[in-house]
C-alpha cells in the first residue's frame, strides 16, 4: 500500500493534470478572437495593424484564467505544498 | 522519483547566502540574470548617449538603430495614450526594453528574471502606483468618488477590480515566461540526447523570442490603457 507521502504526491500529480484542463477555455476564446480578427482584416485590410494589436490585447486578457490553472499545476508539482 | 530529481534544473537556485538582521537571505540566479540585464541596458544607453551627442546629419548604422528604437517606442506610446503621451514616454520605453531583455535572456542560457514572481509583482505594483497617483493628481477627490459610480452599491466590486489589476498583470507575465521556462527545462531534462539536437532551437525561438516579445508588448499596452482609463 501507499504511505502517506506517496499518496499525496500521486494525488498532487493528478490534481496538476486536472488543473491544466483550464487551458480549454482560453484556447476557445483566443481562437474566436483570432477568427474574428481575420474576418475584420478581410473586410478592411487597411486597418490591419490596429486590428492585430487589439486582438493581441484581448487574447492576453483572455489567457489569464488559463494561466491561473497553470500556476496551480506548477505549484502542486514543484513547490509541493501538501507534503 | 528519479525523474523528479532531474527537473529541479529550471527552478530558482540560491548561489550563496548571507545574514541580515537575523534573517538568512540568498543571492539567487534571478539576481545574477537581473544584474546582467541591467548592466547591458546601462552600457547600451551610455554608448547611445555618447553617440547621439555628436549626431551627424547623415546617420550611420548605430545612430540609425537608436533613432529607429526611440521612434517606434514613441509611436506606440502616443498611439495608445494620445494627449497624455508626453509624460509617460520615458517610463514606458524603459520598462519595454527592460522586460524585453529579461524575457529573451533565456536564449543566452540565463534563467529569465521575469520567471521569478518577485520581479513581476514589483512591476505590477509600480503600475498600480502610477495608475492611482496620476488619477489623484488629475481628478483630486473625484478619483475616489468614481468608485461610487454608477451606483454606490458597486463600491466593493470597483475596489476589488482596482486591486486585482496589479495581480493579474504580474501573474500574466510570470505565467507566460514561467511556462516557457518549464517546458524548455523539461525538454532538456527528461528526453534522450538525440532529441536535444536542433529541436530546442524552435522551442527557444517560440517561447523566448515570440512569446517574450508579445508579453512585453501586452504588459506595456495594458499599463498604458489602465493609466489612461483613470486619467480621462
Amino acid at each position: 500500500m501507499f504511505t502517506g507521502e506517496e499518496l499525496i504526491l500521486a494525488c498532487s500529480a493528478i490534481g496538476a493534470g486536472l488543473a491544466c484542463i483550464a487551458g480549454i477555455g482560453p484556447g476557445i476564446g483566443q481562437g474566436i478572437a483570432a477568427g474574428h480578427a481575420a474576418a475584420a482584416v478581410g473586410r478592411n485590410p487597411g486597418a490591419r495593424s490596429e486590428i492585430t494589436s487589439t486582438m493581441l490585447l484581448g487574447q492576453a486578457v483572455a489567457e489569464t484564467t488559463g494561466l491561473y490553472g497553470l500556476a496551480v499545476a506548477i505549484i502542486l508539482l514543484f513547490v509541493k505544498p501538501l507534503t | 522519483m528519479t525523474m523528479l530529481a532531474a527537473d529541479n534544473d529550471f527552478m530558482i537556485k540560491g548561489l550563496f547566502s548571507y545574514e541580515l538582521f537575523g534573517h538568512t537571505l540568498w543571492i539567487t540566479t534571478s539576481h545574477v540574470a537581473l544584474v546582467m540585464v541591467v548592466i547591458i541596458l546601462i552600457g547600451f544607453a551610455w554608448i547611445a548617449n555618447r553617440r547621439i551627442k555628436k549626431a551627424e546629419e547623415v546617420p550611420g548604422v548605430f545612430q540609425n538603430i537608436i533613432e529607429l528604437i526611440v521612434e517606434k517606442l514613441d509611436q506606440v506610446v502616443s498611439g495608445s495614450m494620445g494627449a497624455f503621451a508626453g509624460k509617460f514616454q520615458n517610463y514606458i520605453s524603459t520598462i519595454f526594453l527592460f522586460i524585453l531583455l529579461c524575457n529573451i535572456s533565456g536564449i543566452f542560457g540565463l534563467r529569465s528574471p521575469t520567471a521569478d514572481y518577485g520581479i513581476t509583482l514589483l512591476l505590477g505594483l509600480v503600475t498600480f502606483a502610477l495608475i492611482h497617483i496620476n488619477g489623484i493628481k488629475r481628478h483630486k477627490i473625484g478619483h475616489f468618488t468614481s468608485w461610487f459610480q454608477p451606483l454606490p452599491l458597486l463600491f466593493p466590486i470597483n475596489v476589488i477590480g482596482d486591486l486585482a489589476t496589479p495581480l493579474s498583470l504580474s501573474l500574466r507575465l510570470f505565467g507566460n515566461v514561467m511556462s516557457g521556462t518549464v517546458m524548455i527545462g523539461l525538454w532538456y531534462g527528461m528526453l534522450p540526447w538525440f532529441m536535444k539536437l536542433g529541436i530546442p532551437a524552435f522551442l527557444h525561438a517560440y517561447f523566448d523570442l515570440f512569446s517574450g516579445a508579445i508579453q512585453t508588448y501586452v504588459f506595456c499596452m495594458l499599463t498604458m490603457v489602465y493609466i489612461r482609463d483613470k486619467m480621462e
